[in-house]
């Protein structure tokens, strides 16, 4: 059904909210730099910051590619489950490991 | 106006009925899920299946609202296979009533071997007995492997595509729902899942068929009024009227009318 909106629309919809979105994200990586365990580091801000490269790359279909790099990709059934919630995104290790 | 096709009204309150019916909710349907601990005994599911299956639907009808219900054992409780059996055994007892559509929402959650099993099994007695299936695909990182296990499931148990309803798609798993035949529900939720902007764009860019929005209201992070919400989303952006209408009272309605149990208003 395509988007009714011209490009001059969209901005003025959503830019203000979208704005707030980016400092947002800004500030969190902020405070995550400033938190105590200087060098520790954690596989979902990892993946947060790896995704930021997608949203970028100016190609078509960037929340499916973002949602894919976040995604298991192995295929079986696994024995057991560890846990009822889920994380949000994959250990990076865990995805070369597939 | 609009239906609700997914949320969990025990979880609610009476408040939520009455804000739900001046916002235009005509018709909701309620999948049996997660209470947020685990169920001791099959009796407790005995209980539940009677608040779904009696209580809600006064509560609701004092709103005008039509409720309906499906019944199973959420994916979160599939662990212990002998617990979900037993309520697998319980659940024929329930069909007599008018309002239950079908089976539902079954699925995996962190998509174990164990989970799968107890999946087979519900899709083996909503054939069994004819019935349509609502099926709940797991969260976040999980979901992708998951939609393609239950897909998998289905088509070698010999569902048909068109009486499945395969929920909680997004924009990495909505196109392989479509394209094998199912139908698919977009959640609405304020964090995880789609937000109502984000469905709006999955219509804009997959189309209208088979395709529907649901709030799955319950007791965690959720909006009762997410329906009416994406209304307005696709209203802001100068969509049709009987584009809105569509996506959010004719998909559900055709879908649901399958049942042979479903009913909704016609009203303005
Ligand atoms: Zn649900």
């Amino acid at each position: 059904m395509g988007t009714p909106l011209t490009k001059q629309a969209v901005a003025d919809l959503y830019f203000l909210e979208h704005r707030a979105k980016v400092l947002d994200l800004a500030a969190f990586l902020d405070r995550f730099d400033r938190a105590s365990e200087p060098g520790a580091d954690d596989f979902r801000v990892q993946a947060l910051t790896a995704a930021l490269g997608l949203v970028l790359d100016g190609q078509p279909e960037r929340a499916r590619r973002v949602l894919e790099l976040w995604s298991d990709h192995s295929t079986q059934p696994i024995e057991r489950a560890p846990m009822k919630g889920a994380l949000g995104a994959m250990p990076l290790d865990a995805r070369e490991r597939r | 106006m609009y239906i609700d096709p997914h949320v969990h009204m025990v979880s609610r309150t009476t408040d939520d009925y009455q804000r739900m019916a001046l916002a235009g909710c005509v018709a909701i349907t309620e999948p049996a899920f997660w209470a947020g601990y685990d169920r001791s005994t099959a009796q407790g599911f005995h209980d539940y299946f009677r608040m779904l299956t009696d209580f809600e639907p006064r509560r609701a009808a004092q709103f005008g609202i039509r409720h309906h219900t499906w019944l199973c054992i959420n994916p979160k409780e599939s662990e212990d296979v002998g617990l979900a059996r037993e309520v697998l055994s319980i659940i024929p007892t329930f069909l007599e009533c008018k309002t239950v559509l079908g089976i539902g929402e079954i699925g995996l959650n962190k998509n174990s071997r164990n989970e799968m099993t107890v999946l087979e099994e519900h899709i083996a007695l909503a054939l069994k007995h004819n019935l349509l299936i609502l099926v709940h695909t797991p969260h976040l990182e999980d979901k992708l492997k998951g939609t393609h296990l239950i897909m998998d499931a289905l088509r070698n148990q010999g569902a048909d595509p068109g009486r499945v309803l395969i929920d909680h798609v997004e924009e990495h798993t909505v196109r392989a729902v479509l394209d094998r035949g199912f139908w698919a529900g977009m959640t609405l939720y304020p964090d995880t899942k789609c937000t109502p902007q984000r469905a709006a764009d999955i219509f804009e860019m997959h189309g209208t068929d088979r395709l529907w929005i649901n709030s799955a209201g319950d007791w965690g992070v959720s909006d009762p009024l997410a329906v009416p919400k994406c209304q307005d989303e696709l209203r802001r952006r100068g969509h049709l009227l009987e584009t809105i209408r569509k996506v959010s009272y004719d998909n559900p309605r055709t879908f649901l009318s399958q049942s042979g149990r479903f009913s909704a208003p016609d009203r303005a």
